[in-house]
């Protein structure tokens, strides 16, 4: 099996598990939901006024909900010792890391596309910068959540208070890419600047972070 | 027994002297210096605040070498990799501690001159999320499970060494309202008058003596802490070697 079948099996085993239970993603939806509706109930705001807060507010809503998520990936390989088993097995670990970031990924864009009509609503949207563009940065933006908090989910995994100690590590390494997202978006809704400088420091911000990831997984799986 | 003792002279004649050298850096920032043209003596906390801040940008390359170190030692020679654990961690505690003397005084000095405490410009916010950065990875050596706390945080140090410049960058082009730097800066009205650069020069050293001092001094603490727990592990071992007879 080459590395790509191993990441392929692990991502498959995740969705199938999802699949079966869809613990996460109907917690994430439910949530997210949540906390649109009270945040348009705080703020009230008219037209003019969300496009300048909806950027902020979004990404603010994607990532407490993933994090949600986030903090469960990793608890179901301690049910019945399977982590241990996978650290036994001879497939590199980055291949378990990388299946599980994308299974992450996936759950949080399907959140993402069905919170985008109640999002709208709420906040009587529509963009006046060029909308097409928020299809390069929601991918992008979920990515870096995604990645790094998978990878802080696992590092966090056996520390006392596992549910309080992502949130805590994974913010104040985010904050880049969360200045990037909420600009980019910012800018595409309100068509006063350009998104173009944002979404390039979204790119780096990624390529950087998955390699560091994926180089380090294997010390942060063996910490003992 | 002897080479502890002499290590501790040493010590005790580095604090002496830094003591010395804060007390003239004080006389100096704050008699003999010459009062501002625009500013006034509230200016003076220059002496305070730019010594500590270029020190707690100074401290985390402390920390993330010893976390290089760290890791690659972690397997190849642990009682190694266990005194450049302890540097790491006593780096991270000096980080916060300037950062946090840096960040008040500087939210002092804005409080008179901007007439705000607090402004998103990107010197200021790079130092904020430096001082997240490090509370953060002394959260996690706080609540992480014995055995693994150093490997987990030796791989957060690493992560917060990549974001630093990261941050820097993205907050650059975010927004600026602080002054440039007043020194290799090439605006020649920024920089600092010659008659203030005596103050200034004992501030720096005095503050970068007493970081070194508190450095060195909580490292020490924290290889007596590892010794105790070493000789701990071992008699544990022993009796349970005793048990099994």
């Amino acid at each position: 099996m080459n590395y790509f079948s191993h990441v392929l099996t692990h991502l498959r085993k995740d969705l199938q598990l999802e699949w079966r239970s869809r613990d996460s993603i109907n917690g994430m939806l439910f949530f997210s939901l949540l906390v649109v509706v009270v945040f348009s109930l705080a703020f009230d705001p008219t037209a003019a006024m969300s496009r300048q807060i909806a950027g902020g507010i979004l990404w603010v809503v994607l990532l407490f909900a993933s994090i949600t998520a986030l903090n469960q990936a990793w608890t179901r390989e301690l049910r019945n010792r399977v982590l241990d088993a996978q650290r036994m097995s001879p497939a590199p670990p980055s291949a378990m890391f990388l299946g599980k970031a994308l299974a992450n990924f996936l759950f949080v864009m399907i959140v993402e596309l069905v919170m985008t009509l109640p999002f709208l609503f709420f906040y009587n949207l529509h963009a006046l910068g060029q909308g097409w563009l928020i299809l390069v940065v929601m991918p992008l933006g979920t990515w870096a959540l995604v990645c790094n908090g998978t990878f802080f989910a696992a590092l966090g995994l056996r520390t006392r208070n596992r549910e309080m100690m992502l949130p805590l590590i994974l913010f104040p390494i985010s904050i880049p890419a969360l200045l990037g997202m909420m600009q980019a978006t910012t800018a595409i809704l309100t068509g006063e600047f350009e998104p173009g400088l944002w979404i390039n420091v979204l790119i780096a911000y990624n390529i950087i972070f998955t390699l560091v990831c994926l180089l380090l997984f294997e010390t942060v799986l063996n910490a003992e | 027994m002897q080479r502890s003792r002499i290590l501790g002279l040493v010590g005790i004649v580095w604090f002496l002297l830094t003591v010395g050298v804060l007390a003239q850096a004080t006389r100096m920032g704050l008699l003999l210096a010459p009062t501002d043209a625009l500013q006034g003596n509230v200016f003076r906390i220059i002496y305070y605040h730019v010594p500590h801040s270029m020190l707690s940008l100074l401290f985390p390359y402390v920390n993330l070498f010893a976390s290089l170190f760290y890791l690659y030692w972690r397997q190849r020679d642990p009682l190694k990799a266990l005194n450049a654990d302890a540097w790491a961690i006593s780096s991270a505690e000096v980080t916060v501690v300037y950062a946090t003397i840096c960040l008040w005084t500087g939210m002092l000095w804005g409080r008179v001159t901007w007439g705000i405490w607090w402004t998103w410009d990107k010197r200021l916010t790079s130092m904020l999320l430096l001082w997240l950065l490090y509370v953060s990875y002394l959260m996690l050596r706080k609540l992480s499970a014995t055995g693994q706390t150093q490997t987990l945080a030796a791989v957060l140090s690493i992560f917060a060494g990549i974001d630093v410049p990261i941050v820097y960058m993205s907050i650059r082009w975010w927004r600026t309202q602080h002054p440039a730097p007043i020194f290799l800066s090439g605006d020649p009205d920024a920089k600092m008058d010659p008659s203030m650069l005596p103050a200034f020069l004992w501030n720096l050293a005095g503050w970068t003596m007493w970081g070194i001092f508190i450095l060195v001094f909580r490292y020490v603490l924290e290889r007596r802490r590892q010794a105790r727990d070493e000789d701990a592990a071992l008699l544990a071992i022993e009796a349970s070697l005793e048990m099994a007879k």
